[in-house]
C-alpha cells in the first residue's frame, strides 16, 4: 500500500513541474504583463522599461521561471492588479465557497445514486428501473450548463423558491445560525443542479454492478443457507457492488473542478471558478495561472486518490 | 484466388458470418430511438446546411438599432438579441457552426488519437512507454482551464486555432482506447502469420490491424462528437468559444448570463438550449446503438 503511493507520488513531482513550466509559458504568450494594468498610460516608456529591468521582466524565460517558482513553492504569486491584494489571499477567501459546494455536491451524488442505483439494480426490468434508467438515458446526454440554467429558470425565477445569485444575503451576521443557514440556502440548487448530472455515471455503474453480483456463485450460497432476501441484498451485494463506486471517487472530484466552474458562473456564486473566468477577462493574469496550478494541482490529487481508493478496496491490483 | 473458387464461394455466401455494416444497419433499425434519432439528425444536418446556403451570416449579425429584444413575430420567428439580431437566423447559423466545430474536433482527435494509439499499442514497449507518460500528463490538465487560458493567449484568433486548441486537449481518450484495443490485436495470429510472410510493419498496421478496430473507432468517434458538440458550446457559453461575429449554439444561450433575459426573454436562449440537449441525445442514442452492434453479446437482433 504505502509502496504505491511512495511510487505513485514520485511520478506526481515531475508532472507537476511540467504542469507549471506550461502554466508559466503560457502565461508570458498571454498579452501585457505585470505592468501593463498598473501604470498609467502617460508614463515616459524609457522609466517602464527601468521598471521592467527592476523587475526582473526583461530576464531570460527559465530565469524567470525560476523566480516565480521558487515564490509560488512558499505560496507567494503576486499581486492581483484587479483587487490590489495578494493573490494566495484573494484565492484563500474564495476557495472556502468552492470547497463548499464541492463537499455539497458530493453528498448529494451519492445520496441520490445509492437509492437509484440500488434500486433499479435490484428490481430491473421493472417499470421502476425503466424510469430510472430513463432518467439516466438523458441525464448521460445533457450538458451540465444546460441543465443548471433551466434548474436557476424554473426553481430560481419562475418559482422563485430559491436565490438566483451569490453565496450569502447581504447583511447577515457572520457566526449565526441565521448566516449558516442563508449560506446553505444559496448553496442548495447549485449543489443539487450539480448533483443531478454527476450523479449519473455513478447510477449506471451501480446498477450494472447488482444485476452482475447478482448472478454470482457466491449469492446462490447465500440463499441456499438460507439468508433472508434483504440480508442477501445489504450484505452480500451491496457489499460487493460498491468497490467501483469507491474507486470512482477520485475522478468524481476530478469531474467536478470543470464543473463547479460552469455552475459558478450560472448560479453567480463567488468561488474560485468565477474568480476565474472574470480575472481571465480583465487580464487579471497572476490571478490566472496561480489558479490554473492549483487546479492542476487538484486535479493530480483526485487521481491519486482514486488510484489509493483502488489499492485499498481491491487487493489485486498493487503494484509489486 | 477467387477465380478458382468461384463456384463454391456462391454456395458458401449463404453461412457467411454478416459484415460489420450490415449488423450495425440492422441494429439501428431494429432500436427504434436510434432509428429515429438517425432520422431526425439527418434531417436537421440537411435542413441547416440547406438553409444557411441561403441565409448570410455577415446580415444575420448585423446590428440593427430599430429591433433591439423583439418578442417572436412573423417577421422574427423566435424575435431578437439585444443587438436586434434575428435569433432564428443566429440558430440555424448557430447549429451549422457548431455541428462543423464538432465534426472538424473528432475528425482531428480521431486522427491524432488513433495514430498515437495504434504506433503505441502496435510497437509496444519503448515506444509505448514513452507515449503513454505523455498521454497521462496530458490527462492530468484540468481540460477547460487550460483550453479559456490557451484561447485568450492566441493572438490571432479564429476558427481554426480554436478547433486546434481543442483538438490539443482532446485527443488522449481515444488514444489510450486504440492503444489498449492495439496491443490485443497485435498478439492474434494474423499478424504473426503476416509478419512472417514478410509484411512490413507499416502494412500491417494501416491495412490489416486498423480495418480490425475500425468499428469501435467509429463508435468512440461518434460519442466523442457528442461530447464535442456538448464542450464547445459550453466554451461559447462562457464566452471563450466563437467570436460573437460567428454564432453557435453557445452564443445564443449564453444571452441567458444576463438575468433579465433569463427571466423574461425564453424565445432567445430556450430554443438553442433544447437543440443542444435533443442533438446530444440523439447523437448519443445513435452511438448507443453502433455500441450495441459492435458487441456481439449486447445485440438486439
Amino acid at each position: 500500500m504505502w509502496r504505491t503511493v511512495v511510487r505513485r507520488m514520485t511520478i506526481m513531482v515531475p508532472q507537476i513541474l511540467l504542469l507549471s513550466i506550461l502554466v508559466f509559458l503560457m502565461a508570458k504568450a498571454m498579452p501585457g504583463d505585470a505592468l501593463t494594468g498598473l501604470l498609467d498610460p502617460s508614463i515616459d516608456p524609457a522609466a517602464l522599461d527601468a521598471q521592467r529591468d527592476k523587475l526582473g521582466l526583461n530576464n531570460p524565460w527559465y530565469v524567470q521561471y525560476w523566480d516565480w517558482i521558487t515564490k509560488a513553492v512558499q505560496g507567494n504569486f503576486g499581486q492581483s492588479f484587479r483587487f490590489k491584494m495578494p493573490v494566495s489571499e484573494l484565492i484563500g477567501q474564495r476557495m472556502m465557497n468552492t470547497v463548499w459546494l464541492s463537499l455539497a455536491t458530493l453528498i448529494l451524488t451519492y445520496l441520490i445514486a445509492i437509492p437509484l442505483g440500488i434500486t433499479s439494480g435490484r428490481y430491473h426490468d421493472t417499470w421502476a428501473d425503466r424510469l430510472i434508467t430513463g432518467y439516466t438515458y438523458i441525464g448521460f446526454a445533457a450538458p451540465l450548463f444546460i441543465f443548471a440554467l433551466l434548474m436557476l429558470w424554473v426553481f430560481g425565477f419562475h418559482f422563485g423558491w430559491f436565490p438566483t445569485g451569490g453565496s450569502i444575503a447581504p447583511g447577515v451576521e457572520p457566526g449565526t445560525l441565521h448566516y449558516f443557514m442563508s449560506k446553505f440556502y444559496h448553496l442548495l440548487l447549485p449543489a443539487l443542479s450539480m448533483a443531478l448530472i454527476t450523479t449519473v455515471t455513478t447510477v449506471q455503474l451501480l446498477r450494472s454492478e447488482i444485476i452482475d453480483t447478482k448472478q454470482k456463485d457466491f449469492i446462490l450460497t447465500a440463499r441456499a443457507k438460507g439468508a433472508s432476501e434483504s440480508r442477501v441484498y445489504n450484505r452480500h451485494i451491496l457489499r460487493n457492488s460498491l468497490l467501483p463506486i469507491a474507486a470512482f471517487f477520485g475522478y468524481e472530484i476530478t469531474g467536478l473542478i470543470g464543473g463547479t466552474v460552469f455552475i459558478e458562473s450560472i448560479f453567480s456564486y463567488p468561488g474560485m471558478g468565477e474568480l476565474f473566468l472574470s480575472s481571465i477577462s480583465l487580464r487579471d493574469f497572476s490571478v490566472v495561472t496561480a489558479l490554473v496550478l492549483l487546479y492542476g494541482v487538484a486535479s493530480i490529487l483526485g487521481a491519486l486518490i482514486s488510484d489509493m481508493i483502488l489499492t485499498i478496496v481491491d487487493p489485486r491490483i498493487r503494484i509489486k | 484466388m477467387r477465380k478458382t473458387t468461384s463456384p463454391i464461394s456462391a454456395h458458401k455466401e449463404l453461412d457467411k458470418s454478416p459484415s460489420s455494416w450490415s449488423i450495425i444497419w440492422r441494429e439501428i433499425v431494429r432500436d427504434k430511438v436510434a432509428f429515429l434519432s438517425l432520422i431526425f439528425l439527418s434531417l436537421v444536418i440537411l435542413s441547416v446546411y440547406g438553409i444557411s446556403l441561403v441565409l448570410d451570416q455577415a446580415q444575420i449579425v448585423t446590428i440593427d438599432l430599430f429591433e433591439l429584444k423583439q418578442p417572436p413575430s412573423s417577421k422574427y420567428w423566435l424575435g431578437t438579441d439585444y443587438g436586434g439580431r434575428d435569433v432564428f437566423g443566429q440558430l440555424i447559423i448557430g447549429t451549422r457552426n457548431s455541428l462543423s466545430i464538432g465534426i472538424i474536433v473528432t475528425m482531428l482527435t480521431g486522427l491524432i488519437g488513433v495514430l498515437v494509439g495504434l504506433i503505441s499499442g502496435y510497437f509496444g514497449g519503448m515506444v509505448d512507454n514513452i507515449f503513454m507518460r505523455f498521454v497521462d500528463f496530458f490527462m492530468i490538465l484540468p481540460t477547460l482551464m487550460i483550453v479559456i487560458a490557451f484561447v485568450t493567449a492566441v493572438p490571432k484568433y479564429s476558427i481554426v486555432s480554436f478547433s486546434l486548441i481543442m483538438t490539443a486537449f482532446l485527443w488522449m481518450g481515444i488514444a489510450r482506447l486504440i492503444r489498449s484495443k492495439a496491443l490485443q490485436e497485435k498478439e492474434l495470429d494474423y499478424v504473426q502469420a503476416s509478419k512472417t510472410l514478410g509484411s512490413s510493419n507499416l502494412k500491417i498496421m494501416m491495412s490489416q490491424v486498423l480495418p480490425n478496430l475500425s468499428s469501435i473507432i467509429i463508435v468512440t468517434m461518434t460519442l466523442n462528437l457528442a461530447a464535442n458538440i456538448g464542450l464547445e458550446s459550453g466554451l461559447s457559453f462562457l464566452g471563450f468559444g466563437f467570436p460573437e461575429s460567428t454564432p453557435s449554439l453557445g452564443t445564443l444561450v449564453s444571452y441567458a448570463r444576463d438575468p433579465q433575459t433569463l427571466e423574461s426573454r425564453w424565445w432567445i436562449w430556450l430554443p438553442a438550449s433544447l437543440l443542444i440537449l435533443v442533438l446530444m441525445l440523439s447523437i448519443n442514442n445513435v452511438g448507443q446503438a453502433l455500441k450495441r452492434a459492435t458487441d456481439a453479446r449486447q445485440r438486439k437482433g
